[in-house]
């Protein structure tokens, strides 16, 4: 992330120079500090009410019993997590609310499960294996239907809107696939 | 069929909702203040989100203001029209993982000036659908538990990134 964030802000930079974008490119740094306060707010709110209801959900056990439920399906790829695990449960309704597209859910519960992971973290600072699936699970945009975008679609005339899920389902899938490989490729690697 | 997947999307959260409150009662929870509880915990995972998130925002914006997003964009174009890819198509591979907003405006863009049926229409929406916001996540997810040492996590998304790219215009072109 160093190297990426060194790159993008020197070349910004050099280029603002280069092409007279001076003024441009300090505006938009406060304009990059605003948004980031505006999304800050609010992830706020939403993370706030499913710390609340997630909350609920381990007061009452029912956390352990939907780990349970699930861990079948999330060990084949989280090898290392124990027994009925929270993260378990955090990671399944994380997957449930993007397959569903329901973002304002999906981050919130994404926040969950990285903390139950690392609570299993033996190295706090450094990211685990774990995580790291997790991540490219979760930047491979799982989706049943890309609702924002047939909205789009359909709000300018596009004859079948529809049309649009099939590819995307069949695209998700081989990149999210490509990226759990590259992932492992990574892994055997790099140790 | 999409209709119906709608509607169970609308109805999933509430019912999770009513079901987690009806169960926590039933274990003789006192839901009210266990929901205040985890609430409390909202602000601190904010705080630690937030410098994380304002770093990469500002490197991004600024990269889009400097005009350095279009020299690359421009930089590319003609090995994307080499390999007969809309250039519309590659502005959104490329905005798609930096910015959501700036993606669905590119998006609206597209649909607006090459018609809704165009390839170049076809292959953003299935990029639009199918890439994630990759530096907002890895912001989020990594800031909320101070996440320093990310090893290889950020080489594979970005390599991902780009394999996911080729995926979607080859699916796009496939099918339409």
């Amino acid at each position: 992330m160093n190297v990426v964030w060194l790159i993008l802000i020197s070349v910004s930079i050099v280029f603002a120079i280069f092409t007279g974008n001076l003024e441009a490119f300090t505006k938009s740094i406060f304009e990059g500090a605003k948004s980031a306060v505006e999304i800050s707010l609010y992830l706020l709110g939403i993370v706030s009410v499913w710390m609340g209801i997630t909350r609920i959900l381990e007061d009452s056990g029912l956390i352990y019993r939907i780990a349970h439920l699930f861990r079948p399906l999330i060990s084949r790829l989280f090898k290392n997590i124990p027994g009925d695990h929270p993260s378990i449960t955090a990671i399944t309704l994380n997957v449930l609310a993007n397959l569903f597209g329901l973002g304002n859910a999906a981050t919130p519960l994404g926040i969950k499960a990285m903390q139950e992971l690392d609570a299993l973290n033996e190295e706090k600072g450094t990211v685990t294996p774990e995580m790291m699936t997790f991540i490219v699970i979760n930047t491979a945009s799982l989706q049943l239907i890309p609702f924002s975008v047939i909205g789009i679609l359909a709000s300018y005339g596009h004859r079948n809107p529809a049309a649009v899920v099939l590819p995307v389902l069949i695209a998700t899938a081989i990149s999210a696939m490509t990226a759990l490989l590259l992932l492992a490729v990574f892994r055997k690697v790099f140790r | 069929m999409i209709g119906h997947v709608e509607y169970l999307s609308l109805l999933i959260i509430p019912l999770f909702i009513l079901f987690t409150v009806l169960y926590g009662t039933f274990k003789k929870v006192r839901v009210y203040d266990s929901f205040v509880a985890g609430a409390k915990q909202g602000p601190a995972i904010i705080l630690n989100i937030f410098p994380y998130l304002l770093t990469i925002f500002v490197a991004i914006k600024g990269f889009q203001a400097s005009g350095a997003f279009d020299y690359v964009r421009n930089a590319f174009s003609s090995v994307f029209a080499f390999l007969d890819i809309p250039i519309e198509a590659f502005s959104m591979a490329i905005t798609k993982p930096l910015s959501g907003s700036a993606s669905t405006a590119l998006f609206a863009d597209i649909v607006q000036t090459t018609g809704p049926d165009s390839m170049a229409t076809q292959m953003s929406a299935v990029i639009m659908g199918s890439a994630e916001t990759t530096f907002y996540v890895l912001a989020v997810y990594l800031g909320a538990v101070g996440i320093r040492k990310t090893r290889y996590l950020v080489p594979v998304c970005l390599l991902a990134d780009v394999v996911g790219i080729f995926v979607a215009v080859s699916v796009a072109r496939w099918f339409f």
